[in-house]
């Protein structure tokens, strides 16, 4: 087991390297001067000359690349053009929010799909079956952004339960933090939880053909143990790569979600930075995404080891 | 036939014709599958819409009327109008051009890029391959939309750039299906047999590996087209694909955004449309699939759409 999540840890050291190289080329890959198109009409020759020297724009490309990767170990990810505040600073502000959203809309996903996938593929063929594959056919066209808008429409506008927009930290207020939650959650939880759905469901349908459950029935078990002793504990391996792959959806769909919701978070900061051409403020955000993303599918390749020791020995 | 029926004999149900068989069967099975037959309907009408929809459009889509301003749907606006007096049903009709070009070309570079890079991954395997899959991993190592974002920071916005963007996004899954379906069809003994009579990797590579991964990567083509067009929408939505005036979905979205509460309709319309053109692609990707692949698991399922 240690040789493997040694093995993980490399790969995962490799591809945010990989990130880096993207990320760093970002800002040299824009036409023309970065800091001069941050700046725009407020261009002053001297807050030019300042960030130009603090981002190293004006040193050679390589010593730039190992001085900006040898900051951002260290958490320091300059200066955005826009506002001069420390890059780290506005993502750390942000990355609450950006969580809190994403585990709410995992939370919703996996309380939808998980009991209806199960049910679905034990009752195969039933009315409960066919309900939820169509419901989830036409969810997983539903583009997110819309959902929200129409979610908006109806629970907001017409019904006035819930607030259309804005964020409320938990801390100063824990009934007005779920309410305002609500409405964004469940617009990422319930798309990110009908593409579980049908994951869960032929997972759990594969197992119930499989020659070990036969078996489990010819020796007599009831069904209730078949299902929970025989059928889950091997289902659960795609599950849970799924849910992996899923967080990376989320993530996505945090992006725009945040964006209609007015959510104060990454995606939203992400967004706004690229119309501001902001470009430090860019390169910090998607590092840090990135950074998120592999460090979620690297728990959940170690818990997939775990799961399925065949893994562990490829 | 006499040919090969004094051979059907011998491998009785086994099909001889493979090739005219195989399709045969695959049309069949897609024939049988509503779903799948009800996507294509709609794709056709989609392709028709976009093909003549000036003509059936019963305003210009830049047809500006003041006063008509944000009137609910009626017999003379379908769809109702916008903040500008613009007929929405016009406008949604030629939206169709947009996300059908965009999904298309998109894709279609996805594919230009992606397939070669799985073919010479899997097909020479060694340095070659880790070096590519390692590329491929890096770009699948950031979630869909932000990448496509990042790619539209240093391009500029634009439905051009949009297009570039979103091929990039989707290159590294077809790379990644064209290499798992070669890994298995180099071992074949068909390729040791073409390889002992002397055929260079050009040939083998394109006249036996090729044609024997083209199931999957058509079955990816058709799911990948719904998620380019939703990529799109999110995009224009964004305001980094489509710019103003020209008539996007996700653009017609993002402009209904601040009349809700008097125009709900500005909203409604574009959405559904946006819908009822991916679940087309859905149903057709997904009785292809039981049609010609049905092992598969989509990889770009599993990573959603984004």
């Amino acid at each position: 087991m240690t040789a493997y999540v040694l093995r993980r840890l490399f790969q995962m050291a490799l591809a945010l390297l990989g990130v880096s190289i993207i990320v760093f080329s970002l800002i040299h890959l824009v036409p023309g001067d970065p800091v001069r198109v941050a700046l725009g009409t407020r261009f002053d020759p001297d807050v030019h000359a300042a960030l130009t020297k603090r981002a190293g724009l004006d040193r050679p490309i390589l010593v730039q690349y190992f001085s900006w990767l040898g900051d951002a170990v260290r958490g320091d990810l300059g200066v955005s053009f826009r506002s001069g505040q420390p890059v780290a600073d506005l993502l750390f502000e942000r990355l609450p929010a950006t969580i809190t959203l994403a585990v709410a809309a995992l939370f919703v996903a996996l309380l939808v799909s998980v009991p209806l996938g199960i049910l679905s593929a034990v009752r195969s063929g039933s009315k409960l079956d066919y309900g939820a594959t169509a419901a989830s056919q036409v969810a997983v066209s539903v583009p997110d952004f819309w959902a929200g808008i129409m979610y908006i429409l109806l629970f907001s506008l017409s019904l006035r339960w819930l607030p259309p927009s804005g964020y409320v930290s938990f801390s100063d207020d824990p009934v007005e933090w779920l309410k305002h939650l609500t409405l964004p959650a469940l617009t990422i939880g319930l798309i990110s939880g009908s593409i579980l759905f049908r994951f869960i469901r032929s997972a759990v349908l594969e197992a119930l053909h499989q020659p070990y459950t036969r078996t489990a029935r010819a020796k007599g078990l009831t069904e209730r143990q078949v299902i929970w002793s025989h059928v889950m504990p091997n289902a659960w391996i795609p599950i849970v790569t799924v849910v992996g792959l899923q967080l990376g959806f989320l993530l996505s769909g945090v992006i725009v979600v945040e964006v209609i919701f007015a959510w104060p978070g990454l995606g939203r900061l992400a967004l706004l930075s690229v119309q501001d051409r902001d470009f430090t403020v860019l390169q910090g955000a998607v590092l840090l995404i990135a950074f998120v993303f592999l460090s979620v599918n690297l728990i959940v390749d170690l818990l997939y080891g775990y799961l399925d020791p065949r893994v562990r020995q490829k | 036939m006499t040919a090969t029926s004094s051979r059907d004999d011998h491998y009785a149900g086994e099909p001889i014709a493979e090739h005219r068989s195989r399709l045969r069967a695959t049309v069949d099975t897609i024939l049988l599958n509503r779903l799948a037959v009800t996507g294509l309907i709609i794709l056709l009408l989609l392709v028709i819409a976009a093909a003549i929809g000036p003509l059936v459009a019963p305003y210009g889509i830049n047809e500006i009327s003041i006063p008509d301003r944000l009137q609910g749907p009626s017999a003379s606006h379908w769809f109702g109008t916008d903040d500008l007096g613009r007929d929405l049903f016009s406008r949604v009709i030629i939206g169709s051009r947009v996300s059908l070009m965009v999904g298309f070309i998109a894709v279609g570079i996805a594919l230009l890029i992606g397939v070669p890079i799985g073919l010479a991954s899997g097909f020479y395997g060694g340095a070659v391959d880790s070096w590519l899959m390692r590329l491929m991993d890096i770009l699948f190592a950031l979630p869909a939309i932000l990448l496509a974002i990042a790619v539209l920071a240093v391009l500029g916005p634009g439905i051009g750039n949009a297009m570039i963007a979103i091929g990039i996004v989707y290159t590294p899954i077809f790379a990644r299906i064209t290499r798992g379906s070669v890994l298995t069809i180099k071992e074949s003994v068909f390729v040791s047999a073409a390889r002992s009579l002397g055929a260079t990797d050009i040939r083998i590579l394109r006249t036996h590996i090729l044609p024997n991964v083209v199931a999957p990567i058509t079955v990816q083509t058709s799911l990948s087209l719904a998620f380019a067009i939703l990529a799109e929408a999110a995009l224009s939505f964004l305001g980094l694909g489509v710019q103003p005036p020209d008539p996007a979905w996700g653009r017609m979205l993002a402009e209904g955004r601040g009349f809700f509460e008097q125009a709900p309709w500005m909203a409604i319309f574009p959405g559904l449309a946006i819908v009822i053109t991916v679940m087309a692609f859905n149903f057709v990707g997904d009785g292809l699939r039981d049609a010609l692949d049905p092992q598969q698991r989509s990889v770009i399922e599993s990573r959603g759409q984004g």
